[in-house]
């Protein structure tokens, strides 16, 4: 990452006369003349000219300020920023696929249908489900979508007095945004000293208003949920439904599947632990996963089967349709498709056994960066943890030095921030979650460089506080911006 | 054991458990009780080679067969320029995250912050968000942002001449929120703005009137005066177009729109077979506080300089947990960058030219089908831009047509009903693609669907 700062804006550079594109012609003249003015704007819209060899140089300025897992170790917790394989970038941006409508006819587009079904069916064995749709296009979106699958079952059963979600203190922001959308109430749930959920509370919380319990397993403190197999035989001893965020998926492939262990519904982030890339904050993908008897339920359209004796073109083995006991649509289309080929490659690529590698190499790895820093960091939960644990700032809390600074020091030597203030069980949370593809030179690295901030807070704690120092900007002023907006280039 | 992908050398691993007081990589699973253990492997297959891989994807790629594209539908096929795929895959902007850590994240935050202008110059809003996922969810979107504005109010008005994909998408989120939606008829393949008047007239719980412009059969609504009959009953008016339209037509500011929101996969991205697209959403400064999803602002660093931001969180999900009126978090953000760089490219010149090249194309094949007396216009007395919709009146199905076309490479447009062809022409097809794509119908009709 350069240090400098680029700075500009592509209207910066804007110059009346300059152009950058050139377009086919079909030589048949200005088709908008015969328009009536009244549908034509009077105005245009004022956007940047410029010639390509000064785009291209803009942009490529502007990626240099920025901080991508290919540039170095990225520890977000809960968001898995493994890395991301090239060969998978080659294999979904093929001509094949870039050109394909959506609704271009049937017979024509099998292979596109043969890679969703594959990746579809990969999925529910990895899930433990009997069906995934790919349709929802990110982690949140899959929340909804599982949500609505579930309130389509109870609806289904004329149970319509199933209005609330129980909820864990420690889950995902997204989880109580998601239950609220797809019009549910949202119960929390609090959680036991040591990071699990009190099955006791929870028991008392379950009636018949309960349309479903949303958990993460591991959860948001990267502690596996022991009491799984009793929660599910109470949740559904209620009639309620039991949904698996999967956002923290990564540490349980190979070692147990959410069906297994009970789950009835569940959303994978396919930018997590598939590995596409999340590209600066999308496009993702959540497909969602149902146990037998609610398939019915998952939304439209689907891709499903051609019946043999139907005449099939061409040898069509797959078609697109929608079901009348379906949720509805929630998506244009089959979802972000290029995303899941990415995913489809990576499975394919790691297979069986590097799956059921992943796993316990991103345990050991969050594990051992723990065990290398717990005598300078407060560590609230002292177990063995899963694919990422959380630290409540630093062991010593006299020097005034935040989980902020912390954070912010970290960028000056070179790595990204962990995940901050989340989960909100504790005032100084630093959720940190390496994943299976770092080196243990590099956490070795990382390690060094947290333990220097932890005696720097000591002997400089106001170096730490104004960190960063070695950044390309230093820390912005959050209040004016949220103050006075400036939310376009013509407001600056 | 081991993979490219893993660092970890035996030696690594036994220096690490030890590390961590641990005997065994399983033993880092002692808590999972043994009735949950996965009972021996997945039924998958084992590890390829990256040459393994690609001959998979090359047998699966051998089975599709993109087609000289006609159909539209709310997916378009516009020319994509060389230069942005090559500054999208570049991997700092690619795999890094949403721009948490701002002073390491400029180059996402301001290409962010120059999408949100160049929307809000095609809308003709004031402000613009991050991203949505697409057109249909942005749509969706909109209208519960509308309905959180109109407090008690809880319905939307719906006009019939919207996508029926968008529909539906729009009926599913309002049904799980308690949102009422009804349909305002067309008349002649446009929305009835009479029957809107009355439908407005008195009634006190219209939260938002949703039209679109082009609408689903390619016409261009006369949406003059409307907004002043939604404010008067006190809704939001929200109007949705194709974003690439909007470099010529007139935009949803300009006919008086609070908030637009639709689909910018044609501002250049690729079909893709539907993904991944870009939603955006635009809302006046009034409903800035509504707005879903994130958002980017300028402000300055302790140095001074002029930096970018996530801002106004306030409204975001994270913060507002079970009061949240949307729950979007990763949204398209990669796709903002595309859009962003296609603009760049076009310019406002190039953004006019692309639709005044489509719109020939279009208005000259549609003549010219209406002349071989196999095709009519179904709406001939509404302006369109570039897709239109015929009434076939040939003697083979239109079905067999649209089979015959494909066999031969070209994809003939949207099948609306079973004698009904939605038509699009986009500057990618040449003169003689179209000239072609006339001389098969001709050629079909005389030959009885033997092309």
């Amino acid at each position: 990452m350069n240090k400098k700062f680029y700075g500009k804006v592509i209207y910066d550079l804007s110059k009346e006369g300059r152009r950058a594109y050139s377009l086919p012609q079909n030589g048949l003249g200005d088709g908008l003349k015969d328009i009536p003015a009244v549908f034509l704007r009077s105005k245009a819209p004022l956007l940047p000219e410029v010639d390509e060899p000064t785009l291209v140089r803009h942009y490529n300025n502007l990626s240099t300020n920025n901080f991508g897992v290919d540039t170095g170790f990225y520890p977000l917790g809960s968001c898995t920023m493994k890395y991301n394989p090239k060969i998978n970038e080659e294999l979904c941006a093929l001509p094949q696929w870039q050109g394909l409508h959506p609704l271009q006819p049937v017979e024509t587009v099998q292979g596109a249908l043969l890679a969703y079904d594959a990746l579809q069916k990969a999925l529910c064995e990895i899930g433990g489900m009997a069906r995934f749709t790919l349709n929802p296009y990110a982690g949140a979106h899959g929340e909804l979508t599982g949500l609505m699958v579930i309130r389509a079952y109870h609806e289904s059963r004329g149970d319509a007095a199933r209005v609330k979600v129980i909820v864990p203190d420690s889950a995902h922001g997204t989880n109580p945004a998601s239950a609220a959308v797809a019009g549910l109430k949202v119960v929390e749930v609090k959680s036991l000293p040591d990071g699990t959920i009190d099955t006791e509370a929870l028991r008392g919380l379950l009636d018949e208003t309960v349309a479903a319990v949303m958990m993460t397993n591991p959860n948001t403190v990267g502690i596996f949920e022991s009491a799984i197999p009793e929660i599910a035989e109470m949740v559904h001893a209620c009639g309620a439904l039991l949904y698996y965020d999967g956002a923290n998926l990564n540490p349980m492939l190979g070692i147990a599947r959410p069906g297994d262990m009970g789950f009835d519904v569940m959303h994978i982030n396919l930018h997590k632990t598939f590995s596409t890339p999340h590209g600066g904050g999308g496009p993702g993908s959540g497909p969602v996963g149902v146990r037998k008897g609610l398939e019915e339920f998952l939304p439209n359209p689907r891709v499903v089967p051609i019946d043999r004796d139907a005449d099939a073109l061409f040898g069509a083995t797959l078609k697109v349709e929608k079901s009348g006991k379906s949720l509805g649509r929630i998506s244009a289309w089959l979802g972000n498709f290029a995303v899941e080929l990415r995913a489809l490659a990576y499975i394919l690529t790691l297979g069986r056994d590097g799956l059921m590698l992943a796993a316990p190499l991103a345990t050991l790895n969050a594990n051992y960066v723990k065990e290398s820093l717990r005598d300078l960091y407060k560590l609230p939960i002292d177990r063995v943890c899963k694919h990422e644990f959380v630290f409540d700032g630093l062991a010593d809390k006299s020097t005034g030095v935040t989980t902020l600074n912390v954070a912010k020091r970290l960028l000056d030597h070179g790595f990204h921030a962990p995940t901050i203030y989340f989960p909100l069980l504790f005032h100084e949370s630093l959720m940190i979650e390496p994943t299976e593809t770092e080196s243990l030179e590099t956490l070795d690295e990382f390690i060094e460089a947290m333990r220097e901030i932890a005696h720097e807070a000591s002997e400089d704690p106001d170096k730490v506080k104004n960190a960063p120092l070695e950044t390309p900007v230093r820390r912005p002023d959050d209040t004016a911006a949220a103050l006075t907006p400036k939310v376009t280039y013509f407001e600056l | 054991m081991g993979h490219r992908y893993f660092p970890h050398t035996p030696g690594d691993v036994a220096k690490m458990l030890e590390r961590c007081g641990v005997a065994s990589l399983d033993a880092l699973y002692a808590d999972v009780p043994e009735s949950l253990r996965l009972k021996g492997e997945y039924d998958l297959p084992p590890q390829m080679s990256e040459q393994e891989v690609r001959d998979y994807f090359a047998a699966l790629a051998e089975q599709t067969f993109p087609l000289e594209c006609f159909g539209g539908a709310g997916f378009y096929d516009h020319y994509s320029p060389a230069v942005i795929p090559f500054i999208t895959s570049r991997s700092e902007f690619l795999t890094a995250y949403t721009p948490y850590q701002p002073e390491i994240s400029q180059g996402t935050l301001q290409y962010i912050f120059e999408y949100q202008t160049m929307m809000t110059q095609l809308t003709g809003l004031d402000v613009s968000n991050a991203s949505m996922y697409d057109g249909t969810t942005a749509l969706a979107e909109a209208m519960m942002m509308a309905v959180a504005a109109g407090r008690k109010k809880n319905k939307v008005l719906v006009t019939e001449t919207l996508n029926p994909i968008y529909r539906e998408v729009l009926d599913t989120y309002a049904h799980y929120q308690g949102i009422i939606v009804e349909t305002i008829p067309a008349s002649d393949g446009a929305t009835d703005f009479d029957a809107l008047a009355s439908m407005l007239e008195g009634s006190k719980d219209v939260a938002a009137v949703i039209v679109a412009t082009p609408n689903y059969y390619g016409i261009l609504e006369d949406l003059t005066g409307v907004a002043d009959k939604v404010h008067q009953a006190k809704a939001l008016l929200i109007i949705s177009a194709p974003a690439v339209t909007l470099g010529a037509l007139k935009s949803p500011g300009e006919w008086g729109a609070d908030i637009s929101a639709g689909e910018a996969q044609s501002l250049g991205m690729p079909l893709n077979f539907g993904g991944p697209y870009l939603g955006y959403i635009c809302c006046t400064k009034a409903l800035m506080r509504k707005l879903p999803g994130r958002i980017v602002g300028a402000t300055t660093d302790a140095d001074g300089q002029r930096v970018f931001v996530l801002t106004l969180q306030a409204r975001e999900q994270h913060i507002r947990r079970d009061k949240a009126t949307s729950n979007i978090c990763s949204n398209q953000g990669l796709m903002a960058l595309y859009a962003a760089v296609y603009l760049s490219v076009t310019g406002s010149e190039g953004l006019r030219e692309v639709n005044s090249i489509s719109a020939a194309g279009a208005h000259y094949l549609a003549v010219e089908l209406v002349k071989t007396g196999v095709f009519e216009l179904k709406y001939p007395d509404r302006p369109f831009l570039n897709e239109f919709l015929l009434k076939y009146k040939g003697k083979v199905s239109l079905a067999t047509l649209v089979e015959s076309f494909a066999m031969s490479g070209v994809f003939a447009g949207v099948q609306t009903a079973d004698d009904e062809l939605l038509v699009c022409v986009t500057e990618k097809r040449s003169r003689r693609s179209i000239d072609d794509y006339i001389a098969r119908v001709k050629m079909f009709a005389s030959n009885n669907g033997n092309l």
